[in-house]
């Protein structure tokens, strides 16, 4: 009964802290490094095509040159810059990961939202339906889907993407709306006769946020390397640079058995930095939520530490209770 | 009784997943934009009779017949084994060139699979259980590995085991002149053909199933109970697996259904890199020749292959968890 207490104390008590004292999230070294490493990389996403030095379709420069002065990441066997391929196809790869993990996460908030708040015979079809879309395997879907558009740019295939990754969020939000459902405070907004939409829009989805950003961290990484790997294949957007592209012209190309590693190192480790970072994010958010997973020597330290911001806030709100 | 009805419930999801996909497969010809058939036509010029044709129409949901009795006839002839006429393997069927790749897609992502789940599991227990030491720097390492894409390392091993050193052949199952078969000669081949390909499977994926099994182990290493089998003087490793693991370990394989999907996704691009001659690589193949029917065979065949290796994993799990064993 004790352990019990604690737990839920644990889990109740932060959240007023973190109300007042900015983002918690980012005392936490992983997940600093990893929001420094996405920011860097949705810079280059805005500013990259600007600052590319060249056109990255433009050929006739020097062929397979390894890098210099003149090509940073050296030149593809067409003579093109490597480095203005992977700052123009920042754009491409980045949008299409934003673009697809909206729709998906917008996707998974209505359906696992509705299952887990509405339940009964619409929880169990939609439950399904989310359990189905997990069951079945995205990337064959994908190519399927992708196989039957004609061109169209990265639009559509961000929307397939979509349509393919939102059940891992969806059973999220359900499982998750399902815990907070019984809650005293929505109950009370229940009782009071708040109408359903108000108390789903008002009361539950921003107590949802957490969840809702992991989730969309999972699906940002999902569509990076969906997106990579069908322009690697030869399936995405051949009129756009991403780095998928990038990697598919340097594999037809056998950059990889003349040694030409500049050509699809670079694309490749910006597409597992991007990965990387979204994964040390969401492991920050872990630990936060789960203390059990933070490094041992810094757990102490961050135990003492909470324990003396629980002492400054009991205090605190025994001087706000008093007036 | 909360046995049999565990697996009840599970064969039902399972039917009526399978019935769903079945159906998507074939809604997505008649819902996608674009007309495949002309396509699929204009290459099968002149080389086939009308009845083909007509088949071939009729799949690709250019029929005048009503969506209902479409649908009929599409249960009828996949019941019967018949996924129609492959465009790129004309005039194989579509059946028969699945059948050919599908052993080495299974073989192939089965072992890599099962390597990668004991090793990625065992380095987790002992990840959890020696935490602060070296082996936290296995940590960084797998959320790196777990960001970069298949294709990737299949990439970098290629290069560097396959051309810079030479240890391995770089592309294709087997040496071409040899005959597929149960000759020593050929399974050698096809073992040092197979090394790079499960090579990356097993790196890129042993991450999930290491930081899965390490997280729940840090959970269950802190319950009273290993706390007790430690104070009543039972030997580490026993406390370690017997104890702590077994409890994590459940977790970790209902985590199986989502993480097969991307495994799967991941060979299949892993495939076209070393042209494996698997069902991956055909589907690659199918839709660089706009091969619609083989496109859809192989949807079908992959996603049917996924939905039974997670019923087996289901089947594990009744042996695993003593509480779905007792009665309720």
């Amino acid at each position: 009964m004790a352990a019990t207490a604690t737990i839920v104390t644990a889990e109740t008590a932060p959240a007023p802290a973190k109300a007042r004292r900015g983002i918690p999230l980012l005392r936490s070294g992983k997940a600093l490094t990893g929001v420094v490493i996405f920011g860097i990389f949705i810079l280059l996403a805005v500013i990259g095509p600007w600052i590319a030095p060249d056109d990255p379709s433009q050929t006739g420069g020097p062929v397979l040159q390894s890098p210099s002065g003149a090509h940073l990441l050296g030149t593809t066997q067409s003579g093109q810059d490597v480095l203005s391929q992977v700052l123009t196809g920042a754009r491409t790869s980045m949008l299409v990961g934003v673009v697809a993990a909206t729709l998906a996460t917008a996707l998974a908030v209505l359906i696992g939202v509705t299952a887990g708040y509405v339940g009964g015979w619409t929880d169990d079809i939609l439950s399904m339906l989310t359990n189905i879309f997990l069951v079945i395997p995205a990337l064959p879907l994908t190519i399927v889907l992708t196989g039957y558009l004609e061109g169209g740019g990265w639009f559509p295939i961000a929307v397939v993407i979509s349509v393919t990754g939102w059940a891992f969020g969806a059973r999220l939000q359900r499982a998750q709306t399902l815990s907070l459902r019984n809650r005293d405070y929505i109950k009370a907004a229940r009782a009071v006769g708040e109408r359903p939409w108000r108390i789903v829009t008002v009361e539950l989805v921003p107590n949802l946020g957490a969840i809702i950003i992991s989730g969309f961290l999972f699906t940002f990484i999902f569509a990076i390397l969906t997106e990579a790997s069908l322009s690697f294949l030869g399936l995405g957007s051949m009129t756009t640079w991403s780095w998928g592209t990038t990697l598919y012209w340097a594999q037809n190309s056998s950059a990889f058995t003349t040694g030409a590693w500049w050509w699809y190192v670079p694309p490749g480790l910006c597409i597992a930095l991007v990965g990387a970072s979204l994964s040390l994010i969401n492991f920050g958010a872990d630990e936060l939520m789960n203390p059990r997973l933070a490094p041992v020597a810094k757990r102490n330290r961050k135990a003492r530490r909470a324990q003396r911001r629980q002492a400054a806030a009991a205090g605190a709100a025994g001087k706000e209770a008093t007036p | 009784m909360t046995q049999v009805r565990f697996l009840f419930r599970r064969i039902a999801f399972y039917a009526v997943t399978a019935w769903a996909a079945i159906t998507m497969n074939f809604l997505i010809p008649r819902l996608m934009p674009g007309s495949p058939e002309n396509t699929v036509l204009s290459r099968f010029q002149g080389q086939v009779s009308q009845e083909q044709i007509d088949a071939v129409k009729a799949q690709l949901g250019v029929s005048d017949a009503g969506i209902l009795s479409q649908y009929g006839t599409y249960w009828k002839d996949l019941l019967s084994g018949d996924l129609g006429l492959s465009v790129s393997y004309f005039p194989g069927e579509v059946s028969e060139v699945i059948g050919q790749g599908v052993w080495w897609t299974v073989v192939l992502i089965g072992v890599a699979t099962a390597i990668s789940f004991v090793l990625g599991t065992l380095l987790g227990v002992l990840a959890a259980w020696k935490r602060g030491s070296r082996l936290d720097a296995l940590l960084p390492l797998t959320t790196f590995l777990s960001a970069v894409p298949y294709f990737w390392i299949a990439l970098v091993a290629l290069s560097v085991f396959g051309v810079e050193l030479g240890l391995f052949p770089l592309t294709g199952g087997y040496r071409p002149e040899l005959e597929v078969g149960w000759s020593g000669e050929f399974i050698s081949s096809a073992l040092s053909h197979s090394v790079l390909p499960a090579l990356t499977i097993i790196v890129s994926s042993i991450a999930g199933w290491l930081l899965g099994m390490r997280n729940m182990m840090l959970t269950t290493i802190s319950e009273d109970y290993v706390l007790v089998a430690e104070a009543k003087g039972l030997r580490t490793r026993r406390v370690m697996l017997g104890y702590a693991a077994r409890n994590a370990l459940l977790p970790n394989i209902s985590g199986f259904a989502m993480s097969l999907g991307f495994i799967v996704s991941g060979s299949i691009v892993t495939e076209t890199v070393f042209s494996y001659p698997g069902i991956g690589f055909l589907l690659y193949n199918a839709v660089l020749n706009n091969d619609y029917p083989l496109m859809q065979g192989i949807f079908l065949i992959i996603t049917l292959m996924v939905l039974f290796a997670n019923f087996v994993v289901d089947l594990c799990y009744v042996v695993l968890d003593p509480r779905i064993r007792q009665e309720a």
